[in-house]
């Protein structure tokens, strides 16, 4: 089977003009929202937009077909038409060069035999006029560096670097929706619909050669009936790109919804367990573990060794997060004795002096930002995980809020627990960039209350806060794992 | 190999074809009757397992053809007499298979299957009387590597059972990476479609098939 090419993906992915053909003045028409979505999306490039009857459309003046698209002016066609016109639309679109087409369209190979046979002739005439079909019974792509939400449903993501394509738009919506409110963001994201002429690993393959992508993210529901074929790709891709699936239909209620969706084969669990991880895909068991992963993958650097320090500011977050780590491939490293002795000078004897490195309260104004930079910088750490970071903001919150404020000196006080939790976040970052070695930082409050300046520095420092240990922990066990495969070699 | 009548192998032919490939099995000999099955069982040393064999014997153990424990010549030459007049015509040629009796606290299985969709696959799993209940089953695609092998070690869940245990030392992982790149090498031979070694007894740490059933692929 020939793949689609590398000229059909960029027109797919950063195309020079779009067009909507089957465009719609009445809003809650895809026809309609795919062409609003390009054109509040910011899409700098130009849009047009076909409709039978004329007039214009969201400031668009319609053109009557894609026949009378200026030669070359745009590259993508997102396709909203009714299945009978799709013929047309092809050998127009492809006649003024139009490289790449996403259908949107329904009611092909997942509605039973005869919509499988008109999605061959679609293919095969696709493949006659050398273009890329991609869905059909998709709901569109998004790309980032080119501003372009060519969609048929939200969110918009906020720009990165995770390219995320899926068997089922509602998960890329998922990812998408996590990137927004996480502020690590996708490059790419696309909902493969019927994959009738590209698979969710075409597109992943695409994206490990892409500049503005780092992690593959892809949910699916089946690798089809060459099983053998997704598993090479997915060995080679690995080897540029780490990639996070997330899987659905492993079990057999999961299965047989699998099937009715979109005609997936189910495959035994460990079988497909097996072939990840003999490819080097990572498996998330969650779209939560699933999306932390990647996020984790597109804002760390990869650890070298297994070997993790905790510093936390209270104990127990600290004990739970030692439990978490007893469960994974990681190493909770017993403090080494000079790391022991450098924070011996900077704090009073209450503190844990092991690891987890718990302050115990013993912390000034200096202190969590010196003992961090101490234990990242130690050769014998490979990897941090910080805990504690917005719990002085959060007080801060209830000075501001309470009836108190701005007297008895609450103003000053509020403002430095604020500045605190913020230099906080904002030295594990630069401490990971200065080490090269990642450095996590957890807490509810990235969910709880993501205005909390701990959190929300996190974010403004480009890293992801984890919501709770646990995930921290479980994302770096996969980073670990995928580190220790590209070693090995 | 002789396919003609059944797509199983007979058990002694099955290891025939994987001592080739380089999996341990004990030390055994296949004989006609139950006087050669005693003399057979002086020259192995007791204790001795005794079973019947043939091409069409799959499921010896339900069917009562296997006698563990035998500790002398005279309880050998009666079992081996008992199990061949056990034999239907169903099961064609029979012959006695006498072997070393191992003795393990641990027991693994291991084989290739044929999966529709990523086609042959190298199986490793915890054995013995829980093996179903525990279901601890790790699999890869063959070929292996190496490293390939040691994860579907590592990714077992029942990790206790492999290092030292009830006075036996830890499981030899060498040597279960062995067993598995031989089954790997096995599962790209075309007319091979299935494997199984049950159990492999841990001896001393070193994994041995004391049963095993080839399946061909029909012609």
């Amino acid at each position: 089977m020939t793949r689609p090419t590398a000229e059909q993906f960029q027109a797919l992915f950063d195309p020079r003009g779009v067009v909507v053909a089957g465009a719609s003045s009445h809003p809650g028409k895809f026809g309609f929202v795919s062409l609003h979505n390009v054109l509040a999306g910011g899409y700098e490039g130009r849009v047009f937009a076909t409709n039978r009857d004329g007039g214009s459309i969201l400031g668009i003046p319609t053109i009557p077909t894609l026949a009378e698209l200026p030669d070359g002016a745009a590259d993508l066609c997102m396709v909203c038409t009714p299945k009978g016109a799709a013929a047309d639309v092809l050998r127009d679109g492809a006649s003024r060069g139009v490289k790449a087409f996403f259908f949107t369209t329904a009611g092909y190979g997942e509605s039973g035999p005869e919509g499988r046979r008109d999605e061959e002739d679609l293919v095969a005439l696709a493949r006659e006029l050398g273009v890329l079909v991609a869905g059909p019974n998709g709901q569109g792509l998004v790309s980032t560096p080119a501003r372009l939400c060519a969609q048929i449903v939200g969110p918009n993501p906020v720009r990165g670097r995770i390219g995320a394509a899926s068997q089922s738009g509602n998960l890329v919506s998922s990812f998408m929706n996590l990137a927004s409110s996480s502020g690590v963001g996708i490059s790419r994201g696309i909902s493969a619909g019927n994959a009738a002429m590209a698979s969710v690993v075409d597109y992943v393959d695409w994206f490990s050669n892409d500049p503005e992508t780092s992690v593959g993210l892809a949910y699916l529901e089946g690798v089809g009936e060459d099983g053998r074929g997704w598993f090479e790709r997915m060995r080679s891709i690995t080897t540029r790109m780490p990639v996070v699936v997330y899987k659905g239909g492993a079990t057999a209620g999961g299965a047989r919804a699998a099937a009715s969706h979109t005609g997936s084969l189910a495959s035994d669990d460990r079988v497909f367990d097996g072939a990840c991880r003999q490819a080097g895909v990572t498996r998330a068991a969650t779209v939560e573990e699933a999306f932390d992963t990647a996020a984790s993958f597109a804002t760390q650097p990869l650890p070298k060794g297994p070997r993790v320090v905790v510093v936390t500011t209270a104990g127990g977050w600290g004990v739970v997060t030692a439990d978490a780590i007893a469960g994974s491939d990681l190493e909770l490293v017993a403090l080494p004795d000079d790391l022991r002795r450098s924070i011996d000078a900077k704090l009073p004897p209450r503190w844990s002096r092991s690891n987890p490195v718990d302050l115990a309260g013993a912390e000034t104004r200096d202190t969590i930002p010196e003992v961090l930079e101490l234990v990242a910088a130690h050769p014998d750490v490979d990897a941090v995980i910080l805990l504690g970071v917005g719990i002085q903001s959060n007080q801060a919150k209830i000075n501001k809020t309470g009836r108190f404020y701005p007297d008895h000196g609450l103003e000053r006080i509020v403002d430095f627990h604020e500045r605190q939790d913020a230099r906080y976040a904002r030295t594990a970052a630069d401490v990971s960039v200065s080490t090269g070695k990642p450095v996590l930082v957890a807490s509810e409050l990235a969910v709880a209350d993501p205005t909390n300046p701990g959190p929300a520095t996190v974010r403004e420092t480009g890293r992801y806060c984890y919501p709770t240990p646990q995930r921290a922990v479980r994302a770096m066990h996969h980073m670990w794992r995928h580190a220790r495969r590209l070693e090995r070699g | 190999m002789t396919a003609a009548t059944s797509s199983t192998l007979s058990e002694a032919e099955s290891k025939a074809v994987l001592a080739r490939y380089g999996i341990p099995f004990p030390r055994e000999d296949l004989v006609p009757d139950a006087v050669a099955a005693g003399a057979a069982a002086e020259r192995l040393g007791f204790p001795v397992v005794v079973k019947l064999n043939g091409d069409g014997i799959a499921h010896k153990t339900e069917r009562g053809l296997v006698r563990l424990r035998l500790t002398d010549r005279a309880a050998v030459e009666q079992a081996a007499s008992e199990l061949l007049a056990k034999a239907t015509p169903e099961d064609g040629p029979v012959e006695v298979l006498v072997a070393q009796m191992l003795q393990g606290n641990r027991e693994l299985i291991a084989g290739v299957a044929q999966d529709p969709q990523f086609g042959p696959t190298v199986v490793l799993g915890v054995g013995g009387v829980l093996a179903e209940a525990l279901a601890d089953v790790s699999i890869r695609l063959a070929p292996l590597t190496a490293s390939d092998a040691l994860e579907m070690l590592d990714d077992l869940r029942t990790q206790a059972l492999l290092g030292p245990f009830r006075g036996e030392p830890a499981v030899d992982r060498d040597a279960v990476v062995t067993v598995l790149l031989a089954l790997a090498d096995a599962a790209m031979d075309p007319e091979i479609r299935s494997v199984d070694l049950n159990p492999l007894i841990v001896v001393d740490g070193r994994p041995v098939a004391v049963d095993a059933l080839v399946e061909l692929a029909s012609a």
